[in-house]
This record gives structure tokens, C-alpha cells and sequence, in this order.
């Protein structure tokens, strides 16, 4: 028997079709979130099963797919879904952003502006914005249906009240086309404004909470803020230790137990891209050490 | 008489060409008023363009009521033919449709006829698949909203020549609409309910 084991992209047809359906429906409105008929996946919950149903959905033989975890290329959630998609669906993977066509992420944006033809899928823990202001479901639901986020502002200021400004470092609120305020999974606030005006289309898949949601392509998308506390987004202020960029995000990685540390990008793709163009940093290696076989 | 033997086939390829239907659609409804090529084909049928059977292949089954107008629904081969293949309940009854295809615009009923959704949840409204004489020559719209970079224009020969104006009530529904899809043999563009007519020229 030559069968192949699974069908293309693992998931059956008739839950494609589904999971087809809500994706239409979430692009035609912007940022609310379609409830879906969620299968189990060959992954425990938070592992990016959402995010895995809407790519198994909408990836083709010709695609080319690119997997992150909070930027790196390398961890291990996105080696496996990578594989998984190479084993079941064959498709090419790749780990430059410019050239994927498929892109699924946990909880980071690539530095490199995404274009037309991509689509940027998300994994997504808790796609309620409210839900940790309001625990019932029905109640969240009329929320939403009549725009009342007087609470999320109201969340906002006890951060302003407690800290001086708004605390909230990552899943920031923001409002899509004017309309839902949405959770933009727990991104660091500083990638929320790559989701405005963004070229590519942004699909979120919510796996263990059964909800797709979307942004369309050159939407309109703000992070909630007041006059007087405009939205910042936040860096280490430190340049990347290993390609010395400026304007990326960076992980603080602790080098010892005597407070030593380093700043890198999140980002492994961009940072591999600037140090192969001759960028470096303060801790960049110099190639003639290496081959001196001197250490440390 | 036609039997089930004799029905046009579905495709040749089921898997791959819903996937690749699937994405034509899904661009079209990201970006509003672009032409997308749906390049998989099915067996046509005389009142079905072949753009219209690759969409009803590709997102219509048990789950998703239809409702076929007047000149759809008298063709007994294309009742067969998408019972056959989908599986799709027709109902007669507008409101509790998921999809509803039309052939003939002219008799297009009151758009207020078909499921708009609740404002709890508006995702559970009526998708128009509605076939039209041509997308790429006839009367200029410009279209704004989201996935459309500024403005964009689409040329199209659409009956209901007012299908725009109609669609204007989706403004003051929202976020409750109707999403319209325009099928013109192997091309389609979609309308959802965010879209706007910028300006309209004749």
C-alpha cells in the first residue's frame, strides 16, 4: 500500500471547508472573532493548535512556509510545527521572511515589513480582550455587539493610577477599523504598530478557545490609549549585542550569576540577515578568533 | 432526464483544487475589488458559470443551507448536481441561508430578505454568490475599506445595475451585513460588507 497517511495538510476536507468558512467570514469583519468548530491537533493546547488549524487551511502544495516563536526560527515549538507541515503537506519551508508566503507566529512580528503576498498567521491563547475584566462569555459577547469598552479603558487607568503610565506590556488592546477593540495575541506592545496599515493579511487562530479572527490588508488598526498617555511602544534601550541594530526588539539573555547580561533581536531571521551584511555588535564573534581556537 | 452518470464530475482533484479555489476567494475577500482567477475547473452547467462550481465545491456541505433563485433552481441538473457533490440542503427560505447563489441579477430579491447576521453574531449572515456579465469591462466603481490601499477601482457589468447602492445599507447594519461575491466565469471578486463606493462615475 502506497496511501499516504494523512490528507495534504493533515486535516480532512470537511473541517477545512469549515475552518474555510470562518476565515472568510472573520476577513469581512475586521477583528471580531468567528467561533469555529476547533479539532484536536496532534499538539497539546498552547502549543499554537489554532494557529496550525488556519495554516493546515489555507496552505497550498506552492507555498512557502516560515514558522517563529517569539521571533526565533530556531525553538522548539517552531521546529516541530514546521515539520509537521513539511511531513504532512510537503510544502517548502523557509526561514527569510522575504521569502515565505506563509508565515505563523508565536507572539512576535518580523522586523522585516511583511508584503502582499503573504499571510501572517497567529497563535492565540485568549482571543477575549475582555475576558480577564469579564469572565462570562455571554456578557463579553454583548460587549462586543454593542462597542461598550468602557472597561478596557478603565483597566488602562488603573495602570496609569497605580504605575504613572500604562503597564500593559504585551497582548495591548488595540481597535480595529474603528469598531472591535481586539487582542492582538501576546505580542510585545512594541510590534503593535506593525499591524496598521500592515501589506499582508493577518489571520488568528485560537485553538483551545475556538475562535478565528483577522485583520484585512491595509486596515486601520489603534492601540487604546488616552490623550494625556499616548501609547508608547517599549525596547531595552541597548543595541543588539550581535548585529548591533537599533530599532529592533531585543531578549534580555543573563550571561552569569554576577548580573552580567546581553541584549539580542528577538528576531534570529533579521539578526542573521544584518550580521551577514557586515553589521556587528559589541559581542559580535570576530571570525580569525575562532579560527585561533582561542576561548573566553 | 439526467442520471447521477451523467452529471458534469466534480474535481479532478478535490483536495488540491479547494485549496487552491480557497485561496482565490480568500484573496478576493481581503482585498476588495481585485480580480482574482479561480484556475481549478468542475463539469459546467448551463446556468452555472465554472467559477460558481469551484466556490460550491470548495465551501458548501451538510453545513450550509442554500438558496438558488428562480432561474438556478430550474435546472434540475444543477439541484442534482450540488446535492450530488456537496450535499448541501436547498431551502426555500431566504433568511437561514448560509450561501444563496443567484443567476439572474435582474430578479435579485430585497437584499434585507437574506441572513444579516445578529450584532452578537454577525459572522452568521448570508454570503451572495451573485454571477454577473463581466468583472474587467462595464461601469467604474471606486471602492474604499479595509484591504484596499486608499482606493481602488473595479470595472464590472453587474445586474442589478444599483447593486451598489443597494449594498449601501450595509453602513449603517454594521457590524451585521451581507457579503457578496461576483463570479464572471473563471474570475471573482468579492464585496464584503466593509466596502465602500468612494465615488461613482457612469
Amino acid at each position: 500500500m502506497n496511501a499516504p497517511a494523512y490528507n495534504f495538510a493533515y486535516l480532512d476536507e470537511q473541517t477545512k471547508r469549515m475552518i474555510r468558512r470562518a476565515i472568510l467570514k472573520a476577513i469581512a469583519i475586521p477583528g471580531y472573532q468567528v467561533p469555529f468548530a476547533s479539532r484536536e491537533m496532534p499538539m497539546p493546547y498552547g502549543w499554537g493548535t489554532g494557529g496550525v488549524q488556519v495554516t493546515a487551511a489555507i496552505l497550498g502544495p506552492e507555498d512557502v512556509l516560515k514558522v517563529i516563536d517569539q521571533g526565533s526560527d530556531d525553538t522548539t515549538n517552531a521546529i516541530s510545527i514546521r515539520k509537521f507541515f513539511a511531513k504532512t503537506a510537503g510544502v517548502a519551508t523557509t526561514t527569510a521572511t522575504d521569502e515565505a508566503t506563509v508565515i505563523q507566529t508565536r507572539h512576535r512580528i518580523p522586523e522585516t515589513a511583511l508584503h502582499e503576498n503573504q499571510v501572517l498567521v497567529y497563535q492565540v491563547p485568549i482571543p477575549e480582550p475582555l475576558r480577564f475584566l469579564e469572565p462570562r462569555e455571554t456578557e463579553t459577547r454583548r460587549m462586543h455587539a454593542l462597542a461598550e469598552y468602557g472597561l478596557m479603558h478603565v483597566k488602562l487607568y488603573e495602570d496609569i493610577a497605580r504605575f504613572g503610565h500604562i503597564a500593559t506590556a504585551y497582548a495591548y488592546p488595540v481597535k480595529v477599523n474603528a469598531r472591535y477593540v481586539m487582542d492582538p495575541s501576546p505580542t510585545p506592545k512594541f510590534d503593535n504598530p506593525k499591524m496598521d496599515n500592515c501589506a499582508a493579511l493577518q489571520l488568528f487562530g485560537a485553538g483551545r478557545e475556538k475562535r478565528i479572527y483577522a485583520i484585512p490588508p491595509y486596515t486601520k488598526v489603534v492601540s487604546l490609549d488616552f490623550e494625556d498617555h499616548p501609547f508608547e511602544p517599549y525596547r531595552f534601550n541597548a543595541p543588539c549585542a550581535l548585529c548591533g541594530a537599533e530599532n529592533s526588539y531585543l531578549d534580555e539573555i543573563v550571561t552569569d550569576d554576577k548580573g552580567g547580561r546581553m541584549f539580542v533581536c528577538s528576531d534570529t531571521d533579521y539578526c542573521e540577515g544584518r550580521q551577514a551584511a557586515g553589521h556587528h555588535g559589541s559581542l559580535s564573534a570576530a571570525p580569525y578568533k575562532e579560527k585561533a581556537g582561542s576561548h573566553g | 432526464m439526467t442520471t447521477i452518470a451523467e452529471l458534469p464530475p466534480g474535481f479532478a482533484d478535490r483536495v488540491l483544487s479547494a485549496q487552491s479555489t480557497f485561496r482565490s476567494v480568500m484573496d478576493a475577500m481581503a482585498r476588495p475589488g481585485s480580480v482574482q482567477r479561480i484556475v481549478p475547473t468542475a463539469g459546467a452547467l448551463h446556468t452555472m458559470m465554472r467559477g460558481t462550481a469551484a466556490i460550491a465545491l470548495t465551501l458548501f456541505d451538510h453545513d450550509t443551507p442554500l438558496w438558488l433563485d428562480a432561474r438556478m433552481a430550474e435546472n434540475s441538473d444543477v439541484m442534482k448536481w450540488l446535492k450530488f457533490h456537496t450535499g448541501a440542503p436547498v431551502v426555500q427560505d431566504t433568511s437561514i441561508a448560509s450561501f444563496a447563489l443567484i443567476s439572474d441579477g435582474a430578479a435579485l430579491p430585497p437584499l434585507e430578505c437574506f441572513a444579516l447576521g445578529t450584532n452578537e453574531y454577525p459572522d452568521r449572515s448570508t454570503t451572495l454568490i451573485l454571477q454577473v456579465d463581466s468583472l474587467g469591462s462595464g461601469r467604474s466603481v471606486e471602492l474604499r475599506g479595509p484591504g484596499i490601499d486608499g482606493s481602488t477601482t473595479l470595472q464590472a457589468s453587474i445586474k442589478p445595475f444599483d447593486l451598489f447602492e443597494r449594498l449601501r445599507f450595509n453602513e449603517a447594519l454594521f457590524p451585521r451585513g451581507l457579503d457578496v461575491v461576483l463570479v464572471a466565469d473563471d474570475a471573482v471578486v468579492a464585496i464584503p460588507r466593509t466596502t465602500r463606493v468612494a465615488n461613482k462615475e457612469s
